[in-house]
């Protein structure tokens, strides 16, 4: 028929227009949902007493020890307070260290009508307690050397933000004509005393807090314990914590607290991930077990619907 | 002054009468009374737009749909006030999807402009100042007298002066008007027509006087008044005169006409109208659906401001020291600020509405529809015609339909008439082999006496040749029509070309019986008897019409008598007939009705000199008429067709189509009930509806007809619910007359719907024009071919339509007469007949024989209600999947509008993330083989009454939607814990670095967890997989990887702020975070998967059933009968019941005796496999007897059958007698 004239209408006779396209077509039913159940559940279960065991192995004390902060009621996933910030000043673009965003209002312009470096509510609110560890041994305190490296994303430190170049190899002629955030004690630039490249917007203190946290009761890494004595681990013992209480949370019902931890290979202390998986592999199976009941009380199968 | 400015600007028409008046030539009287008139110039303006005004008008067209319109809202308050999101995230998509439409309509309108200025710029000759000039058809102005030669279309409206032939007449075609292709002779007066050259045009001197514009093709009223020597001589003129625009001329050398009607006001540009919008079911409920997610838009909003201002009651959370306000946020006023903190809760909820859900069901619809065109079984090898799609829009109410209307003939019939018996004062002939043979004597008796017709038979075949409006066409390739130039030697390639089947049948017959009809010119017609001609001088047509159902021309014969020939329906004309054999003819054509043919009764009235006389006189004065012409035309027609003297009696066979009872049987077992509407006499329109499988013996037939008045009418409708009532179990078919009908409508509606709805089967006869019929061309030209039906069909649609379980109604017709239908049910369906392409043109689907339509709604109807609504169903779904954690996040973020997902993935959720694998889903899903959807045609009432929309299923997937989306938040909220912080000191790959993960790790954990559930819920649903399918689904998912590793892992330029810089790869660098990724999906999926298993094995439907069998290869194993469809239990099941049977051999035997009568009900095999079946089905049950057994011969819904399957039903052991 396609031969005999061009004018023909007989539509072409192909898998694709005729709606024959090979395909696969399963279908849901118990014999073949059962063992599927059965062994999705068993698996789960396993993953389950894994995950569980590697959450309960991980000793609080044993090494490498992280410590946290936490806060409560602290509301960082606030919209306005989440766009208060600029990031190219963070990205160290000095012309906007000369006139911030508008975003960052009321934390753009000091009183003397001064640019605020770094600009915004979230840097202004940047947590600045400090702590100290110190073990008792025989009465006398030993210093527990923290180690405040590398606790920021690496891409925020390396690429993401970037201090203003330096003006005569100084950084705080950098921030010349700015003023600091209204509630720091210290400029930008001289955030860490101790060590000169742990300043500016590369401070990891100020990378930790600027990567706001999700849900209004959070916890940030403040430091790892991973050197001298103690890279294997707090060893019981006395400790005293001193705590340089700058921060103020009474004032909208927070709460500090400071947390040691340690991680495995799948995370921190998460007991919940190895139980959910015990309560959804233990329902497949269960499930399958029911299906498995009816199946037979109803006698039905697969050529006998 | 106003109202002159008002004219001018087109707003007023000017003064409007009734007529206008058109000076031929514009040669305008130079004394007298003259006011001239304003008409509109020749200029076609099909396009919409023009340059100038493209951009404002489309846009405000597109944005007049509520959705564009909505969405716009949402941009401007992006745009106004400070919201959560950047205006551009529904600004682009919105961009997108009106550059998208606007580009498509402007490249529409370009292509009706380039055609407008092709046909605007087309040369014309126009004869002005005494001679030819060339000019544009533009150009043309009314009163214009113009030229058009052979196969041109005319430019204008024209009334014909006259033409190359000395008679004055021309042939035309009206193929691009109705898609008539036949020869329509056209004529002028004869004042006119002897003006054949220019200048005699140019002393042409008159006026056309006619009604102002209207769109009827076929009524025209009109005179001319032509001055000749100073004596003024009136003409009547009607649609015969008229040349419409666009109709093409042909086998005439050129006319001349003067233009009556220009440009806009011609007859074909006031029939250019849009069509009307159906909207099908689904779309309506999806309107529903919008207006529910739009109210759950509007509450999530309030109680979100509501909540805000609740918790911000105190200072130390309305703002504290870390996020102090600007001094301006402080001073604006509490009721500004509510206003923009709920527009800006709508703006964050917003894509709850899903703007991408139109597009995609235009793009499935558009693109869907193909598969109609394409498909082999929609194909027709005689005709070299597929299937048409004229709106896709509708693709899905073919999935949905209860009710089909059809046309008879030229639907269920070939519309191919045969003649087949005749009776001829009073004796019944038939036709054997050319020659008209009396019954009960055979050919051989005959032979040798071919020429010895008496008298009654000579006359009554002259009747029948003359009596008609057949055209001859010589088949030369010059084409003249030159009718007697062939008058020796019999042209081999004369050809009858008629309108009507029924005429040309006729006429051809006559023929072949030695009387046959030569061609007419002018007013001679020529009729040879057995090689002897006879000129007959055509002295008037009594046109036809519906409300006659008859009739007539009026000749002068060769021996000087005036006589008058009429053909009609026999109660159209019986009455009027006084002599003849009146009772016999009467005998015998209920007769030929009951062997379902067509009936015609022919009779002739002889006119003395004085009545001849006063019948000129009244056709005169009622044919000159300018007012009510129509009435007095009837009136006066009456008067002439009585003391009519009867001289038989025809019937012409119409063959059915092919498979037309396999498909009429197919639609019961679907649930659809079928109507069937003619215009045949009751007998005729009973038999033809048995024997196409319509109604079947079992049925009982109930009747109203011959209703005369109201009471009695309602007392037989009593009677009928009544019967039904008592007795239920039996099928019930009906008949009706139109006249009944019309008064069942009138009164008793509601009485008269319990009726049909408890009928399987209504047969509509007789049906009669309620309005008054229009006496014109038209309807004369298909006279007898489509009977009188009717103008009825509407309101008979109509009815069951509005009544309060608003059925989906489905029409189904051939010809001009079924536009109405068409038009008026849910779905038109045309069929490509030879009734010319009206109703092909009017209807929204388009095949070319009634047993497509099986294939039609039983499966594509099937696939795409089922794509559809799973498509809509999914799109809400998946966007309250989408939205709702965004709300459960304000909970947890003092409702400071915090978006939870960065705005990217706000925009592409819809747009890339989860499009395709749902448009895929939509045009290539097949929940069943489409083999078995049409062999188990109960499948369809699977998705009956938009069950697959009904509120419980959509409340199903909102709340499933819910659900989910209360797993994805709740389960990352827990797993990114407050305290346990499995997030917040997730691990990169290094060993001891610690990561804090912050807000946008959060939301992208959610929104990933969401993408993939989302897509694999859709996996679960599909059920045929193709490697399209794989393909989108897979791709999807490795898309949104890829693109968020892309996205995340590059500082943008262009952005002000990098929060995802590296959020993805950080999240994907933790391992619980798979962890907790693979739990939550499957935590989502489990519970369905569950549901989905249950329902399979313990409420299967149909639908699902019959998955199996295609599965198993066992679906003949069931049997459906009748209107019931019954499952029989499969094979292995019943093996239990039939445990106890000693001899397998026999058993088996027995299982194919009833995979037979599946198969047999689909008629996949035939009819012949049932009567064996029938002995055999009784044997093995031991329940029927044989005589019984043996009636299950013809249809399946016999009783006896039913009751073996009842039997099998309900697992009473079957025992066997040996």
């Amino acid at each position: 028929m396609k031969n005999e004239g061009e004018s023909s209408e007989r539509p072409d006779n192909t898998a694709f227009t005729q709606q024959r396209l090979p395909a696969w077509q399963p279908i849901l039913s118990a014999g073949i949902v059962i063992p599927g159940f059965l062994i999705i559940g068993l698996a789960f279960i396993g993953i389950g007493i894994g995950l569980f065991l590697t959450s309960q192995t991980i000793q609080v004390l044993e090494g490498p020890v992280f410590f946290y902060y936490g806060l409560s009621n602290y509301y960082q996933n606030f919209r306005k307070y989440g766009v208060s910030t600029d990031y190219y000043q963070l990205s160290g673009d000095t012309q906007y260290f000369k006139s911030p965003q508008d975003s960052c209002s009321p934390y753009s312009y000091d009183s003397q009508n001064k640019p605020i470096v770094p600009c915004g509510a979230i840097a202004n609110s940047f947590f600045n307690d400090t702590f100290e560890l110190y073990q008792i041994i025989n009465g006398t305190k030993k210093l527990v050397p923290l180690d405040g490296k590398g606790i920021a994303w690496w891409t925020d430190y390396n690429i993401k933000y970037r201090n203003p170049t330096l003006v005569n190899g100084s950084l705080a002629n950098a921030f010349d004509g700015t003023s600091k955030p209204l509630n720091w004690p210290r400029p930008a630039y001289e955030l860490d005393l101790t060590d000169q490249n742990n300043n500016g917007f590369l401070n990891q203190d100020f990378l930790v807090w600027m990567r706001r946290a999700a849900l209004p009761q959070f916890r940030k890494l403040y430091r790892r314990i991973t050197e001298g004595d103690y890279a294997a681990g707090l060893p019981a013992g006395n400790y005293s914590l001193t705590v340089h209480y700058n921060y103020q949370v009474l004032n909208f019902d927070g709460q500090k607290k400071i947390i040691f931890s340690n991680v495995s290979w799948m995370g921190g202390k998460n007991d919940f991930l190895g139980i959910a998986y015990l309560v959804v592999g233990s329902l497949c199976v269960v499930m399958s077990v029911v299906m498995l009941i009816v199946y037979a009380k109803f006698k039905f199968s697969e050529d006998d619907v | 002054m106003i109202r002159w400015i008002r004219q001018q600007l087109g707003f007023d028409p000017p003064h409007q009468s009734d007529t206008r008046t058109v000076y031929i030539a514009n040669k305008f009287p130079q004394h007298g009374h003259y006011t001239p008139q304003r008409f509109a110039d020749n200029r076609i303006i099909s396009s919409k737009y023009t340059i100038w005004n493209f951009v404002p008008k489309n846009l405000f067209e597109q944005f007049r749909r509520i959705a564009n319109f909505y969405f716009l809202i949402i941009f401007l308050v992006q745009l106004m006030i400070d919201t959560p999101t950047s205006p551009i995230t529904s600004g682009l998509p919105l961009f997108f999807v009106i550059t998208v439409t606007a580009i498509k309509q402007g490249y529409e309108d370009w292509l009706r402009h380039n055609a407008d200025n092709e046909v605007n710029g087309a040369p014309v000759f126009v004869v002005r100042s005494g001679s030819l000039v060339q000019t544009r058809s533009k150009n043309i102005r009314v009163g214009d007298i113009v030229r058009v030669a052979k196969d041109e279309t005319f430019p204008a409206d024209l009334v014909l002066l006259s033409s190359d032939r000395v008679e004055g007449t021309c042939h035309i075609t009206t193929a691009s008007l109705d898609g008539e292709t036949n020869l329509k002779t056209h004529y002028s007066v004869p004042e006119t027509a002897v003006s054949q050259t220019v200048s005699r045009l140019e002393s042409l001197q008159g006026v056309v006087e006619c009604q102002q514009p209207e769109a009827d093709l076929y009524r025209f009223v009109g005179r001319i008044t032509v001055t000749h020597h100073g004596e003024e001589i009136v003409r009547p003129l009607g649609p015969e005169n008229l040349l419409l625009r666009g109709a093409r001329l042909k086998n005439t050398k050129e006319i001349f006409g003067v233009a009556v009607y220009t440009g806009m006001e011609s007859k074909m540009a006031l029939n250019y109208k849009c069509k009307s919008q159906k909207r099908s079911a689904v779309e309506k409920s999806m309107n529903t659906f919008l207006i529910i997610y739009l109210g759950i838009l509007l509450f999530e909003a309030i109680l979100s401001t509501i909540l805000k201002y609740a918790w911000q009651a105190e200072d130390k959370w309305n703002e504290p020291f870390y996020n102090q306000k600007t001094d301006k946020e402080r001073d604006r006023s509490q009721i500004w600020k509510f206003i923009t903190d709920f527009l800006a809760f709508l703006v964050l909820y917003n894509f709850i509405i899903p703007i991408s859900l139109y597009v995609t069901v235009e793009m499935q619809k558009f693109l869907g529809s193909f598969f109609i065109g394409w498909d082999l079984d929609l194909y027709h090898e005689e005709s070299d015609q597929k299937a048409q799609v004229n709106t896709s829009d509708l693709n899905e109410e073919l999935g949905q339909v209860e009710y089909v209307f059809t046309d008879k003939t030229g639907t269920l019939t070939e519309n191919e008439m045969q003649f087949r018996e005749c009776s001829i004062n009073g004796i019944k002939y038939q036709e054997i082999n050319g020659k008209l043979v009396p019954e009960g004597l055979t050919e051989d008796t005959l032979d040798g006496s071919i020429h010895c017709l008496s008298h009654e038979e000579e006359l009554f075949l002259k009747a029948v040749s003359l009596c008609h409006t057949v055209q001859i066409s010589y088949d030369q390739p010059d084409g003249h029509a030159e009718p007697f130039s062939h008058i020796n030697g019999f042209s081999p390639q004369m050809e009858y070309y008629a309108s009507s089947p029924d005429e040309k049948a006729l006429v051809e017959a006559t023929k072949r019986m030695g009387v046959s009809f030569m061609g007419s010119r002018g007013e001679i017609m020529e009729v040879k008897t057995f090689g002897k001609a006879e000129k007959y001088k055509l002295l008037h047509v009594l046109e036809f019409d519906a409300n006659r159902r008859r009739m007539s021309v009026i000749l002068e014969t060769p021996a000087g008598e005036k006589m008058l020939f009429t053909k009609g329906a026999e109660s159209a004309i019986l009455p009027f007939s006084t002599s003849g054999e009146i009772d016999k003819t009467r005998v015998h054509v209920d007769e030929f009705a009951l062997k379902g043919l067509r009936t015609l009764v022919v009779a002739r009235r002889l006119f003395s000199a004085e009545e001849f006389a006063e019948v000129e006189r009244r056709l005169h004065e009622a044919r000159t008429a300018l007012h009510q012409r129509e009435e007095r035309l009837l009136q006066a027609f009456n008067n002439i067709e009585r003391d009519l003297e009867l001289l038989g009696a025809t019937g012409v066979e119409d063959k059915l189509q092919d498979k037309v009872q396999e498909t009429i049987e197919a639609l019961r077992l679907a649930g659809i009930k079928v109507w069937v509407l003619t215009g045949d006499k009751h007998e005729t329109a009973v038999s033809v509806s048995l024997s196409c499988g319509h109604f079947h013996r079992t049925m009982n037939i109930l009747e109203l007809v011959q209703q005369k008045s109201d009471s009695e009418c309602a007392e037989q409708l009593r009677r009928l619910a009544r019967r039904i009532k008592e007795d239920h179990v039996i099928q019930h078919g009906l008949v009706v007359d139109g006249a009944s009908l019309s008064l069942a409508l009138r009164e008793h509606e509601k009485l008269f719907m319990d009726v049909c709805k408890n009928c399987s089967a209504v047969l509509c006869c007789r049906m009669a024009p309620l309005q008054k019929a229009k006496a014109s061309y038209r309807t004369f030209l298909v006279f007898l071919s489509r009977g009188h039906e009717y103008e009825s069909a509407r309101p008979v649609v109509r009815l069951i339509k509005t009544t309060p379980e608003k059925p989906i109604t489905l029409a189904i017709g051939d010809g001009a007469n079924d536009v109405s239908m068409i038009q008026e049910a849910h779905v038109g369906i045309g069929i490509m007949g030879k009734e010319g392409r009206q109703a092909v043109r009017n209807s929204d689907y388009a095949i070319a024989r009634f047993k497509f339509l099986a294939k039609l709604l039983l499966v594509h109807g099937h696939f795409y209600y089922i794509r559809i609504a799973t498509l809509v169903q999914y799109f809400f779904y998946k966007n309250v999947c989408f939205i709702t954690p965004q709300f459960l996040y304000q909970f947890f973020c003092l409702f400071s509008q915090q978006t939870l997902y960065d705005s990217v993935y706000l925009t592409l959720y819809n747009i890339c993330f989860t499009s395709l694998p749902i448009l895929v889903f939509s045009l290539f899903e097949q929940l069943v083989h489409p083999h078995i959807l049409q062999t188990k045609p109960a499948l369809y009432r699977d998705i009956s009454k938009n069950s697959l929309l009904s509120f419980k299923t959509f409340l199903y997937w909102t709340l499933l939607g819910f659900c989910h989306a209360f797993v994805f938040f709740f389960g990352s909220y827990i797993l990114m814990g407050e305290d346990t912080t499995l997030m917040g000191n997730g691990q990169i790959l290094r060993a001891n670095r610690q990561l804090m993960f912050g807000n946008w790790t959060f939301g992208t954990l959610v929104f990933t967890v969401m993408v993939i559930t989302v897509t694999l819920k859709l996996a679960l649903e599909t059920h045929f997989w193709t490697w399209m399918n794989h393909f989108v689904t897979w791709g999807s998912i490795a898309f949104y990887f890829i693109f968020s590793l892309f996205y995340g892992g590059i500082i943008w330029p262009f952005l002000h702020t990098q929060d995802m810089y590296f959020v993805f790869v950080q999240l994907l660098s933790s391992g619980s975070a798979w962890f907790a990724i693979i739990i939550i999906v499957i935590t989502c999926l489990f519970p369905d998967v569950i549901k989905k298993v249950f329902y399979r094995h313990l409420h299967p439907t149909s639908t699902q059933k019959s998955q199996w069998w295609k599965r198993t290869g066992m679906y003949t194993n069931r049997v459906a009968i009748g209107d019931d469809f019954i499952a029989l239990q499969p094979l292995s099941r019943a093996k239990n019941q039939l445990g106890k049977i000693r001899n397998p051999v026999k058993f088996i035997e027995a299982y194919q005796g009833i995979g037979c009568m599946d198969s047999m009900c689909c008629f996949s095999e035939g009819r012949s496999g049932c009567a064996r079946l029938g002995g055999l089905v009784g044997r093995v049950m031991g329940r029927c007897d044989p005589a019984r057994a043996s009636r299950c011969d013809l249809s399946l819904s016999s009783l006896c059958c039913q009751q073996i399957s009842y039997k099998l039903e309900r697992d009473e052991p079957v025992t066997m007698h040996p």
